[in-house]
């Protein structure tokens, strides 16, 4: 499938959950399949913190450029573009070609660096609810997202419940626990305290906080993969011949670490990176309800698909099952899967028979 | 009258019900459409998800084991454990949790008093094997098998008021010695403090809904 990526630019001003207001602002997104006359076939998916638009399919002439999320997304793929039109968004503050940090602040003619808002899951939401105008579609036949996207698909359910019929909830949690957000802040205190970062105006100096992007990177990793699949690609086989009493790499994690970061920061936004951490740590609709999740999910109408993986310590089950406790206090229509997966919060990106055949079935009952 | 029909004769039109270990949720489906009773399962099995969900029956996979800590107190007009309970671990947990969440519990199981599996036991001098108990001592996932006085004796020992109770041997209804004639038992069970009305009100339906209705839990 050769897809391509479009840009849509919106004029009228977006005002934050901080507060502050974009006057203007881009989002980067693709389509694959063909919306039908009834316009009942749409699907938006949401990507997670190191992903993209670019859900399914290569560019013409860039075959290695593989979508995300290309073994869910295509024609006869569980998520069928062959029956439903869908988006692939991205969102506000991202580096992938939605205004970002990065991109020039109208008011200075300068890169927004620093400058640019904080963000949060409610404004990506909103912003994507614009793009949904733009393209026709009053009502998504199903919003899905995994992990940060799942949050998304939740907050489309809770922001905007007569616009989603189903809400697919993959790898999910309703809220960061402490231990989730202490890995955010030590990943932005990577970042903030390399001498590159200069207060979030390095793009003027021609630099990038590449050290602080390395070891955001490899602290996320971690949190990506269970002990288990950790130890079961890479044990403690050692790089070298034999232990170099020195502080290279001895170890194959330390190697793949080490890559995982150095490829990262290459291609990543360090604003980016703290704002995406920022709006996760931020995210938790039962705030405004003393807590109370079931009360948060009253507004909500559409169906639900909960997916989580055992294995995933970084939004375990128990997680999803809050939101599934939730939904079912308000009697939602939902059901729940927990899939006994061995890799991790990873798993939601691979392929699993239980889960794609679930998925599968899960879209093949939703009437167009 | 087979199982499936004594139970959906014993699920009042549009109840709320919730079924453990719901297979690939036919007992589900058939009461969607037979009483229009919206409803929820429980299951542990991959395949069984799955064949709920292109069921189109909402499914939980979750471990009856772990109790039934997703659902509210009084959530349920009735909740049903078909042919499961000699399978469960904690089964005096399990049934007083289905009376905490639910008004009214159906129960059925294979009734280890029947004739068949007692001359099995008494004459042939091994473990009973029949189309209700299918398996081998060594592979048989229940661990706990009773008989129709076993039950009534724990139902009392909870404070269980028994409702109904129907036994069936190859699909035709056993009045006589059932606890020697009866292979299959079922029972309608309430408990004194189960008989508050449901705490939660009903939603009014949905007035956009494009979807079928089917998966709708709503009472």
């Amino acid at each position: 499938m050769i897809v391509t990526a479009h840009r849509a630019r919106f004029t009228e001003p977006l005002r934050l959950s901080s507060g502050a207001v974009l006057p203007e602002f881009e989002i980067a997104y693709e389509t694959y399949g063909e919306l039908n006359a009834a316009r009942s076939n749409a699907v938006l998916v949401c990507h997670a913190l190191n992903a993209s638009h670019h859900v399914a399919g290569t560019y013409a002439g860039d075959p290695d450029n593989v979508g995300w999320w290309d073994n869910m997304v295509g024609p006869g793929k569980p998520l069928d573009t062959e029956r439903f039109f869908v988006i692939g968004s991205n969102y506000i503050g991202s580096c992938f070609g939605s205004t970002g940090p990065a991109s020039t602040n109208p008011a200075t003619g300068r890169p927004w660096g620093a400058d640019f808002p904080v963000v949060t899951v409610e404004d990506w939401v909103a912003a994507q609810a614009r793009l949904a105008e733009r393209l026709g579609i009053e009502r998504f036949a199903a919003v899905m997202g995994g992990s940060l996207g799942a949050m998304q698909a939740l907050q489309w359910a809770l922001s905007y419940p007569e616009r989603v019929r189903n809400s697919i909830v993959i790898a999910a949690t309703p809220r960061l626990s402490a231990q989730n957000i202490a890995f955010n802040e030590v990943a932005r205190q990577a970042i903030m305290t390399d001498p590159d970062f200069h207060g979030g105006h390095y793009y003027d100096r021609g630099v990038v906080p590449v050290r602080g992007l390395r070891i955001a990177r490899m602290i996320g990793h971690i949190t990506y993969l269970s002990d288990d699949a950790m130890m079961e690609k890479f044990g403690r086989q050692l790089r070298r011949s034999e232990r170099g009493f020195d502080f290279g790499v001895d170890f194959e994690i330390e190697s793949y670490l080490r890559y995982q970061g150095d490829k990262f920061s290459t291609y990543f936004d360090a604003n980016t990176y703290l704002r995406i951490t920022k709006a996760l740590d931020y995210y938790d609709p039962a705030a405004d309800f003393g807590g109370d999740l079931s009360k948060a999910f009253a507004r909500a109408r559409a169906d639900f698909l909960v997916v989580s993986f055992t294995s995933d310590w970084r939004f375990s089950s128990a997680r999803s099952r809050e939101i599934v406790r939730a939904l079912l206090d308000n009697r939602r229509v939902v059901s729940y899967l927990e899939i006994d997966a061995p890799q991790g919060h990873d798993a939601f990106l691979l392929e699993d028979p239980r889960y794609h055949d679930a998925l599968r079935a899960y879209f093949g009952n939703i009437a167009l | 009258m087979t199982e499936l029909e004594t139970i959906a004769r014993w699920v009042a039109q549009g109840a709320r019900v919730l079924d453990l270990g719901c297979g690939d949720g036919r007992l589900l489906r058939r009461l969607w459409q037979t009483k229009q009773a919206p409803g929820y399962g429980v299951e542990i099995a991959d395949a069984h998800v799955l064949g709920c969900i292109r069921n189109d029956v909402n499914v939980l996979q979750m471990d009856l084991e772990d109790g039934l800590a997703a659902f509210a107190d009084k959530s349920f007009d009735v909740v049903i454990l078909s042919e499961t309970l000699q399978a469960i671990h904690r089964q005096e947990y399990l049934l007083r949790e289905m009376l905490r969440v639910g008004r009214e519990a159906i129960v059925s199981f294979p009734n280890f008093g029947y004739w068949r599996a007692r001359i099995q036991i008494a004459i042939a001098g091994h473990m009973p094997v029949s189309k209700e108990l299918p398996y081998q001592w060594y592979d048989t996932p229940n661990v706990h098998h009773c008989t129709l006085v076993d039950f009534e004796a724990l139902c009392g020992k909870l404070g269980f008021s028994i409702l109904e109770r129907v036994v069936l041997t190859e699909g035709a209804t056993v009045s006589t010695l059932p606890n020697l004639l009866g292979a299959l038992a079922l029972y309608r069970v309430t408990s004194p403090a189960s008989t508050n009305p449901l705490t939660v009100p009903p939603q009014a339906p949905h007035q956009h809904r494009q979807q079928d209705q089917r998966r709708q839990p709503q009472g």
